[in-house]
């Protein structure tokens, strides 16, 4: 530790002040650029390291269950019988709700930021937007648990219920007591909670639209909304992919404020209102109570994986989108 | 060169404090949630009396149990009993602490606490998604007089493994076949209806945001927000209240003397005024301890507790330990904790 602090606030400070000392400079230079690799290193040795922490510790779990693990929708720590079915359908559908809820209205904040605000109102909501990212998960938790919740038992699930519940197929996603909580508050809960990331993305992209496209389509008397259409949406769309990839990624892993509202029930359902779970809230639920060498410990650790692989598989398809999208 | 001697100085300053404030007598546990209050408050008069401190973490009982495992700590604590061939492997000694109950709450208009009255059977049933309605005859039969509304039944438990819903599950086991094949006891187990909430909190919002919500709560917890609770029918048929007295009837009337690990059960124990839903929350302490002197501050806090404690356990709700049973730890420290082939305890 005190070596590391007199390498950079000792001689790396006087390689810059003393240039002329070659000899000294060339050593500091040769330190710092091992500094830097160590850096670089260290992330790469910590993401190995708790890869592999994760795959050795969830082993047990896929040697008992085998493949069967990913698509089984079981999960009974009495007979210790655990599959992941029912949690990889949570995270995944909350998360869906979430992006598809932020997307348009973060669109729509970025827009209204960069094009019709008047620059009195551009900041306070500029800054409102990203103090939304400062407020603590458990906040959002607490908030979607005593507000959102029993609003939505009182005053959104009954009557969608009673209106879209008898239709067939779409009235699956309607179905159940009206309990407040569920996939669809935690979705919501998610979307604004990801919102202030998306928009800020969005923000940039629009930003960076060169002046002169917008101009001259208002030249030629486009409308907003045309301009909005044919002009920035275009022009966006490899950054909205990465937008929606990264809120996709935020939403994956958000355990505390889900936990308070999903209803954490592993039985699997297609309604939007009934409880379910997901990867994260499930290990947050049950891992105090998971003792070491048991078969619920091992499965916890292998969810922690699938996680993992779900998150990588969403970031490199993000890549690969920007990139086919850069292209073309 | 002004920086790194501010720098040592705070290191070696934060050094010093670390080590004041975890000085060599003090005795370290963790595990279970439940009964943590009990413990701090506990440790908290111990330390006025005797200068030994206790730094106990509440980090969940199968937290805990690792901890001891590994022998991290002085003693472990579990709200569920450890199974007795772990407890051989791992060579550790079980006894109980503290007492606990759990009640159901329910959110239904026009009920007052304590004038609903439900059974076991009946319980078992709405957990398991077979009653659905507050009017269904089996709840109604047993309410003349009491009007019920024409209300789905939400089940609501705890979505965190916890000691609770291993004594819930324990109870609803013991009173229904179909729940013990079915479902069966852990500290969390696979429920077939309804939906979970994030510890007592949890479970007590749930059931005050959704009308015609039934859920279940440490005592202590009910009591201190005055939730709804219910009466439940005990073994003898009668049906009682959750009272202090009920539940000190439980521990009294459970069969301590067979009880292997001192895991005696106070699930639906016999008595008229016994309270069906009652257990003892256990402390994990090595048998062949690697410091000896540790193991003793261990054994002489508890001994304390037991003694001086039980005014401190009742203004928190939980119910010490009736003498007889204290005693018989005593007896166990002193047969099976041995450090160099002697007794570590002599008192």
């Amino acid at each position: 530790m005190s070596a590391t602090m007199t390498g950079l606030s000792g001689d790396g400070v006087q390689a810059v002040s003393i240039g002329a000392a070659k000899p000294v400079g060339r050593l500091a230079d040769r330190v710092f650029v091992g500094l830097l690799w160590g850096c670089g290193i260290f992330v790469l040795v910590l993401l190995g390291l708790i890869i592999a922490m994760l795959f050795h510790g969830g082993l047990p779990a896929f040697r008992a269950f085998g493949l069967d693990f990913l698509w089984t929708a079981t999960w009974n720590p009495v007979t210790e019988n655990f599959g992941a079915l029912v949690m990889i359908y949570g995270t995944i559908f909350s998360a869906i709700i979430a992006v598809v809820v932020a997307l348009p209205l973060s669109f729509g904040i970025a827009f209204f930021l960069t094009e019709i605000a008047p620059p009195v109102l551009r900041r306070p909501i500029g800054v409102a937007v990203q103090l939304l990212a400062a407020v603590p998960s458990i906040i959002y938790g607490m908030w979607g648990f005593f507000i959102i919740s029993p609003l939505m038992a009182a005053y959104v699930q009954p009557p969608l219920i009673e209106w879209l519940g008898p239709i067939p197929v779409i009235g699956d996603l309607f179905q159940g007591p009206a309990l407040g909580g569920g996939m669809l508050t935690a979705g919501l809960i998610m979307a604004v909670m990801i919102l202030p990331f998306i928009t800020a993305m969005f923000v940039e992209t629009l930003e960076s639209i060169p002046p002169m496209l917008k101009e001259s389509a208002y030249g030629v008397g486009a409308t907003t909304f045309e301009v909005y259409k044919n002009i920035s949406v275009p022009f966006g769309r490899t950054a909205m992919v990465g937008a929606i990839m990264l809120g996709l990624g935020r939403a994956l892993g958000e355990t505390m404020a889900v936990t308070f509202v999903i209803g954490n029930a592993t039985r699997l359902s297609a309604s939007l209102f009934a409880p379910g779970a997901t990867i994260a809230s499930t290990i947050a639920n049950e891992f105090p109570e998971a003792a070491q060498g048991t078969l619920k410990l091992d499965s916890l650790l292998a969810l922690g994986f699938i996680l993992f692989v779900i998150s990588f598989i969403v970031l490199a398809l993000s890549r690969y989108l920007v990139r086919s999208n850069l292209k073309s | 060169m002004k920086h790194i001697t501010v720098l040592g100085a705070a290191i070696a300053l934060a050094g010093s404090l670390v080590a004041g404030s975890a000085s060599a007598a003090d005795i370290t546990g963790a595990g279970a949630t439940f009964p943590a209050p009990v413990y701090q408050a506990w440790a908290v008069a111990y330390k006025e009396k005797t200068g030994t401190g206790l730094n106990y973490q509440s980090i969940g009982s199968g937290a805990g149990q690792t901890q001891i495992f590994n022998r991290t700590v002085d003693f472990g604590a579990s709200d569920a009993p450890v199974a007795t061939d772990k407890l051989a492997q791992q060579k550790l000694l079980q006894f109980p602490a503290v007492i606990g109950s759990v009640v159901p709450i329910v959110n239904l208009d026009g009920i007052e606490s304590n004038k609903l009255k439900l059974t076991g059977p009946v319980l078992a049933d709405i957990y398991l998604g077979k009653i659905k309605k507050w009017n269904d005859k089996a709840i109604a039969d047993l309410n003349p007089g009491v009007s019920l509304p024409d209300q789905g039944i939400v089940p609501t438990y705890r979505s965190d493994g916890s000691g609770t819903t291993y004594v819930f599950a324990t109870y609803l086991a013991d009173v229904s076949p179909e729940w013990k094949s079915k479902v069966g006891a852990a500290t969390s187990v696979s429920w077939p209806a309804g939906a979970g909430g994030k510890g007592n909190e949890g479970v007590a919002g749930t059931v005050k945001n959704t009308k015609g919500a039934i859920g279940y709560v440490e005592y202590i917890y009910a009591s201190a927000n005055s939730l709804v609770t219910v009466q439940l029918q005990n073994k003898a048929g009668k049906f009682v209240s959750p009272t202090v007295p009920a539940f000190q009837a439980a521990a009294a009337n459970a069969d301590w003397a067979n009880a292997k690990d001192f895991a005696a059960s106070m699930i639906n124990t016999p008595g008229d005024t016994t309270w069906p839903i009652t257990s003892a929350t256990f402390i994990l302490l090595p048998k062949e301890p690697k410091s000896a002197a540790q193991a003793k501050e261990v054994m002489n806090f508890f001994d304390w507790a037991f003694k001086n404690g039980d005014s401190i356990a009742e203004k928190l709700h939980y119910i010490p330990l009736p003498t007889d049973v204290a005693d018989r730890v005593r007896a166990a420290w002193k047969s099976e904790i041995v450090a160099d082939g002697k007794p570590v305890w002599s008192n």
